[in-house]
């Protein structure tokens, strides 16, 4: 899968975007923020706070219930301050 | 509708001619634009950069276009935003929207500058004499758009209660 980051997730974590396999027992959105907060202190860091942490599954919105699958892309950012 | 994402800025007035060109159904164009305030929170902003993700703002964009379609009959709409480094002054953000008559023009296009400030991905960082920090987003947005909500009808109570 293709993961994304924006804005301070992408400076926290130091890569705007990187390609990894499925992880294992991962099948939703939730189970992905939790696999990502254990991969290095940028990755916990930026998921520190949930609550400022949106996620697009294919160039859409998603919950924390959402499937994810291989191939899927999975962008990370914060809250949008456009306009 | 069109969407563009752009670093380069824009001409309002050629912009509007160029969209209502020919359709002379068209009675009432309603055009916003936005603009690089210096201040915020107190703070003398020197410059403003816009990061976005071009692929998501366009897949959005379709949906946000059914929905303006099917709730205000629009003749023609066009937003353009601009992305990179802007200065003070600078334009930001244009939407124009044109239909018959004034009312679904001035509706439109405040639905779709709530979207844009809720929903379209794009982050400012400024650039403050304290150094450079990420704009946090402001829960009067999300009130602003929740009243176009199917579950949360519009209401002049609940418009008047929307900080702008």
């Amino acid at each position: 899968m293709e993961l994304l980051y924006f804005a301070w997730l992408r400076e926290k974590v130091g890569l705007s975007s990187e390609s990894v396999p499925l992880p294992d027992g991962v099948e939703n959105v939730g189970g992905l923020l939790t696999w990502m907060a254990d991969r290095g202190p940028g990755y916990a860091e930026a998921m520190k706070d949930l609550s400022v942490v949106r996620v697009a599954v294919n160039q859409e919105f998603a919950q924390h219930s959402d499937p994810v699958e291989d191939g899927d892309e999975v962008a990370f950012f914060p809250p949008v301050t456009g306009g | 509708m069109a969407i563009r994402v752009q670093t380069e800025d824009f001409d309002v007035t050629s912009e509007t001619k160029s969209l209502v060109a020919g359709n002379t159904n068209i009675g009432a164009v309603v055009t916003f634009t936005g603009l690089v305030r210096d201040m915020a929170g107190g703070e003398t902003i020197s410059a403003m950069t816009l990061e976005h993700y071009p692929e998501m703002t366009e897949t959005m964009l379709a949906k946000i276009d059914i929905q303006a379609n099917e709730r205000w009959p629009l003749d023609a709409s066009l937003i353009i935003h601009r992305y990179g480094r802007l200065e003070p002054g600078e334009q930001i953000v244009l939407v124009i929207t044109a239909s018959s008559h004034r009312q679904a023009a001035f509706e439109a296009a405040e639905f779709l500058m709530d979207w844009l400030k809720t929903k379209a991905p794009f982050w400012k960082q400024e650039a403050t004499t304290a150094g450079e920090k990420w704009v946090a987003a402001k829960t009067s947005d999300d009130d602003a758009t929740e009243r176009w909500s199917e579950t949360s009808p519009a209401s002049p109570a609940k418009i008047a209660a929307v900080k702008v």
